[in-house]
């Protein structure tokens, strides 16, 4: 390399290496590994317990790191606390509310939490796209769990920060909100902001993002782009309607998994994604079987996240 | 939406004084209970002991009952209020929750600890002096060392700011949380000689107030005041650092590991 050449070093926005975590006797987080790139939205998905809300919890500072490190664009999170504290938001799953000050007075308030100055412009920005405006003048107790869950992502955003962490935001808000927040969540990353989404709702990971790792018993069981996962694990349904029923399902189709129902009048199959429908057509017609009508589903993140996550499942 | 690059312009201490800033807040948005709640008490202690009972008490020669108990009760409102501020406003975070908001900005632990301290220090300070210019209504005071006075008073609100930072990271609910004003200050601060001087105690308890560390606080002050006082201002005002610092100390250990706060 020529001296006094300028190298453009890209940091992932998130570096996780061999993280753990221990509570007591319990190993929450098994050596944990994955990044961020900047400017995507990455969804973190796993059951209860699965230990999503430590890792998060880790990256933000609020639980002390077992071992491992993590590093926010290229800052490590306890050498450099304050630079990479500086550079996140983060929405907690838990509303956290202080009932001393109006939502005016907090969002003056929190910026400088993060040694940035209050910037007028931009914190009207977040009243007025996130609907705050008639409610600036209300303590937090007063107001409805929606608006408070719309507060928090204001406050978590109004020091600008590069990395934000949604974690279940939108758990127990109305469908409606729900979509909003969606849309606010897609604009900010337009923006620049690179999102980490933990999410309960399958269907809004699916929607929102690129890639996903699913955490299971603190373990990674799957971490690919969101599309690629479905495609590669889930499994089309095929349900044929015959015009008489079966005592029994055909010999020749085990590999399809086979059932019967509606008396043997219905016979359902399934087909792992990747695979053609040529072989199983020819095996159709070769039984002989009248098929009156037929329907195709196809699943999605949520069966495989049910695949993946179920006791003993794993990638 | 339209976002401006971010302002990289990362301001160091900017988070201590908003921490700062809003504890001043808290305490002003709820100052019927933070101010004018200790101001009334202190009132009332004053019109017992200054316009009432006081007239028929002596206990120190040269000087009035009044003017002995006042010294007294502004060091209590001081100590109570300091502890007070620290200690329910850290505890409320705690057990609310609020204090993950804290946690995740890049508010340093030496930020922390001195964004609390002044604030209840400030609270401390400003009920001290309320009481003593509602004092000037029964008692004047001689002012024999005022600066070393006011150094006393912030000393106690320092120390008390520690003590109730320690006690609201270890109280595990509110009940734990009253017991160390009500089993613990409460006692020393009655039984240090906020009311009497020690020296007019019998042997035995006059030797065991000297082991209270509130005795040392409350007669410095007053010493300071007066010019009299059960022991000399040098070993008051030396136990009191010691125990400030020994405080701080502790405290700062507790909050830089983040005991009971990170988990």
């Amino acid at each position: 390399m020529a001296a006094g050449a300028i190298v453009a070093v890209m940091h992932p926005a998130l570096n996780i290496t061999r993280l753990n975590k221990h509570f007591g006797p319990a190993h929450v987080v098994k050596d944990l590994n994955f990044s961020i790139r900047e400017g995507e939205i990455f969804g973190l998905l796993g059951p209860n317990g699965a230990g999503k809300s430590t890792t998060i919890n880790m990256i933000a500072g609020v639980t002390r790191i077992g071992s491992g490190s993590i590093s926010v664009f290229g800052h490590d999170n306890v050498s450099s606390y304050r630079t990479t504290r500086s550079l996140v938001g983060v929405v907690h799953q838990e509303v956290v509310i202080d009932n001393f000050f109006t939502i005016d007075q907090a969002l003056k308030l929190h910026s400088g939490y993060y040694g940035v100055a209050d910037d007028p412009a931009w914190r009207q920005q977040l009243i007025e796209r996130l609907g705050l405006g008639p409610h600036l003048h209300k303590v937090m107790l007063k107001l409805s769990g929606g608006m408070k869950r719309r507060f928090m992502i204001a406050k978590a955003l109004i020091h600008r920060p590069r990395l934000l962490i949604l974690d279940e935001p939108t758990a127990g808000v109305d469908v409606e909100l729900r979509h909003g927040l969606w849309d606010f969540a897609r604009e900010i990353n337009r923006n620049g902001t690179t999102i980490l989404l933990t999410t309960h709702y399958l269907e809004e990971a699916e929607e929102m993002c690129e890639r996903v790792a699913i955490m299971n018993h603190g373990e990674l069981v799957a971490l690919e782009s969101t599309r690629e996962l479905v495609r590669r694990l889930s499994r089309r349904t095929l349900r044929l309607w015959l015009d008489k029923s079966l005592d029994a399902v055909p010999a020749g189709l085990e590999e399809y998994h086979p059932r019967l129902n509606g008396n043997g009048r219905q016979l359902i199959l399934c087909l792992p994604t990747e695979q053609g429908v040529g072989d199983l057509l020819r095996r159709l017609s070769h039984l002989q079987l009248g098929i009156n009508d037929f329907e195709t589903d196809q699943s999605g993140l949520e069966e495989v996240f049910l695949q993946l996550t179920r006791e003993g499942g794993g990638a | 939406m339209s976002r401006s690059d971010r302002r990289d312009e990362f301001r160091s201490w900017l988070p201590f004084y908003t921490l700062l800033r809003k504890e001043i807040l808290r305490f002003f948005r709820v100052a019927s209970q933070t101010l004018l709640t200790p101001i009334i008490t202190a009132s009332l202690y004053l019109f017992i002991f200054g316009a009432t009972l006081g007239e028929r008490i002596s206990v120190l020669e040269g000087f009035s009952y009044a003017q002995f108990v006042i010294p007294g009760l502004i060091l209590m409102g001081v100590i109570n209020n300091s502890f007070a501020n620290c200690s329910s406003s850290l505890f409320m975070s705690r057990y609310l929750g609020g204090i993950v908001d804290l946690l995740v900005t890049p508010v340093t632990p030496p930020q922390f600890i001195l964004a609390y301290t002044l604030a209840a220090m400030l609270r401390g300070m400003l009920v001290g002096i309320v009481t003593w210019l509602i004092s000037t209504l029964f008692a004047g005071l001689p002012w024999h060392a005022p600066l070393l006075a006011i150094l006393m008073a912030l000393l106690a609100s320092f120390l008390f700011a520690q003590f109730g930072l320690i006690a609201a990271i270890f109280a595990k609910n509110f009940d734990t949380l009253s017991m160390f004003t009500n089993f613990l200050i409460l006692p020393l601060i009655y039984l240090g000689g906020v009311f009497y001087p020690i020296s007019i105690l019998p042997s035995p308890w006059k030797h065991l107030s000297h082991l209270n560390p509130l005795f040392y606080l409350i007669d410095g002050f007053r010493h300071a005041i007066l010019g009299v006082g059960d022991v000399s201002f040098a070993v008051a005002f030396g136990v009191t650092v010691a125990m400030a610092l020994g405080l701080f100390v502790f405290a700062g250990a507790l909050i830089g590991k983040g005991y009971k706060l990170r988990s």
